[in-house]
């Protein structure tokens, strides 16, 4: 394969990864308010919740349900691996385990 | 013929693939094939699979997939199934003892066995290759301030004999990834000691468990030299964390030895990375060196990106060492345009990734393929209920060694239970 077509396959993939960003982001910005254009938030989202999705769920998908005895266990391993605060451990423990 | 028990004091000048004739030699006959490849020698060890030799299927340097290296480098620590329970007994055991004697700390915090337990099959160049594998991951606090976390490796592989010859061998494979104490010595740093995945990238650490990698195999430029596991000590921690922004750091010291030749491969570095959590976007700069023999230098930087209320994730990584250089670009995307991420549609997941790799010069080889390489992968993974996944994928490889097609699918089943029964709160 030239160079040429590797090029062209790799332009294609980003142009229809650019389209599907396009595609959702609209979709997102529906949930913006129209009088002041700030975000609208559809549901509460707590502390733990915003440090599981900006650390944990970048990696990898929530296991479905676990042992609350190991919620301690789950949030300390996330603090090292993910170079967590205390506070954002502390905060995705209470997501955890509630 | 390389020589399979001289020390090697130094990373020496070894030949390439194409230029070295019968570079392989059959360890075990009947029921294990492991072979020589120059990278190899030059540690002076002796593991690699039969895709790292051109009379075998893949028949190109780098071909191995990051999982079986660290299978491979493993088995250079000579661990064995038993002794790897024995270890891991030991690890319960301590982890019981504090336990018991730290009980209002620990309510949850119950030593957890984790892990993923997967049946992958590979297709290249006609030849199919079955791949059952069990990744347990074992964590276990003892106090406030310490864990001790392990995960290792439990393959069985089934490759066809090929060169003609019909049938398949089979081996066994165990080896321990990383055994590390992670001492947690303020709110910015924690220490960690012991064997551990090296912070350099992003692969590495992060994507690397079978029950979170999108694609069987790793990306080329995770084969680079000192990339899967340092034995020594590392730094790590947030420097700065606030809702605009977070900067994180990681650094290491490795004197990683061989027990077969108690030669160290001494090496240093580490990653800084800044995430701005409003643009769900992250970048990092990762630098290492290779102190023994020669001394080299390698370089990396990765960003990622989440665009907000979106399941698309993108994420790349680029890495250059002395003789090669290469990247990676992968996308994932899962839809919640119908009925959510648990929906039949949204269970779905495209998974894009593209790879390249550049041949500097052929002075040393260092794990990346011989000559440039290029290989777009698409594959469908499919988020099934329960924790399981199914993966498939295509893709092609192009080089001037020869290309072809590369069918993999596999299913993966990710396991998170306590290792005893705790207190739960």
């Amino acid at each position: 394969m030239t160079h040429r077509r590797f090029l062209i396959l790799f332009l294609s993939a980003l142009c229809a990864i650019l389209v599907l960003v396009s595609v959702q982001s609209s979709g997102a910005a529906q949930v913006r308010s129209a009088a002041n254009g700030k975000k609208v938030r559809q549901a509460p989202q707590t502390d733990g919740e915003r440090v599981f999705q900006q650390n944990c769920s970048r990696c990898h998908a929530a296991p479905e349900g676990f042992s609350p005895s190991i919620a301690g266990t789950v949030a300390r391993h996330m603090r090292v691996r993910a170079s967590l605060s205390r506070e954002d451990e502390e905060a995705l423990l209470r997501f955890l385990n509630p | 013929m390389i020589d399979l028990t001289g020390g090697m004091a130094s990373r020496p000048t070894v030949p390439s693939v194409e230029n070295a004739g019968v570079v392989c030699v059959r360890r075990r006959s009947t029921n294990c094939h492991f072979f020589v490849t120059p990278y190899i020698a030059s540690r002076g060890s002796a593991w690699c699979t039969r895709d790292d030799n051109q009379l075998t299927i893949a028949g190109l340097l780098g071909d191995t997939s990051r999982r079986d290296r660290d299978y491979r480098d493993g088995m250079d620590r000579t661990l064995n199934g038993p002794r790897i329970l024995r270890l891991w007994a030991r690890y319960a055991l301590l982890a019981a003892a504090a336990t018991s004697v730290l009980p209002n700390a620990l309510a949850q915090e119950t030593p957890l066995l984790s892990g993923g337990i997967s049946f992958f099959t590979n297709t290249s160049r006609g030849y199919t290759t079955y791949l059952p594998l069990t990744e347990p991951l074992l964590a276990a606090p003892v106090g406030k301030h310490l864990m001790i976390e392990s995960r290792a490796a439990l393959l069985e592989s089934f490759l066809p004999r090929g060169n003609g010859m019909s049938g398949y061998d089979h081996s066994y494979t165990a080896a321990l990834t990383y055994v590390q104490g992670d001492y947690i010595a303020s709110r910015h740093a924690t220490v960690v000691a012991g064997s551990y995945l090296v912070p350099f990238g992003t692969y590495n650490e992060r994507l690397s468990p079978v029950w979170i990698n999108n694609l069987q195999d790793g990306p080329f430029i995770a084969n680079l030299p000192f990339m899967a596991t340092g034995l020594g000590g590392e730094l790590r921690g947030s420097a700065l964390s606030n809702g605009r922004y977070s900067i994180d750091y990681a650094g290491f010291f490795s004197a990683r030895s061989d027990n077969e030749q108690f030669n160290a491969m001494r090496s240093s570095g580490g990653r800084v990375d800044l995430y701005l959590p409003q643009e769900r976007l992250e970048a990092g700069f990762s630098y290492g060196r290779l102190l023994q023999g020669t001394r080299e230098n390698f370089y990396g930087v990765h960003l990622w990106w989440e665009p907000e209320k979106t399941a698309l994730r993108l994420r790349s990584e680029y890495a250059r060492g002395a003789h090669a250089e290469g990247y990676w670009i992968e996308a994932d995307y899962r839809s919640q345009a119908f009925g959510g991420l648990d929906s039949f549609v949204g269970r779905f997941e495209p998974v894009f990734r593209i790879q390249q790799t550049f041949r500097i010069d052929n002075l040393a080889t260092d794990g990346l393929p011989s000559t440039d390489t290029q290989r777009p992968e698409i594959g469908i993974d499919y988020n099934l209920p329960h924790n399981a996944r199914i993966l498939t994928s295509y893709s092609r490889q192009f080089s001037s060694a020869g290309d072809h097609n590369i069918w993999e699918t596999g299913i993966v089943y990710r396991f998170l239970f306590p290792a005893w029964k705790g207190h739960s709160k």
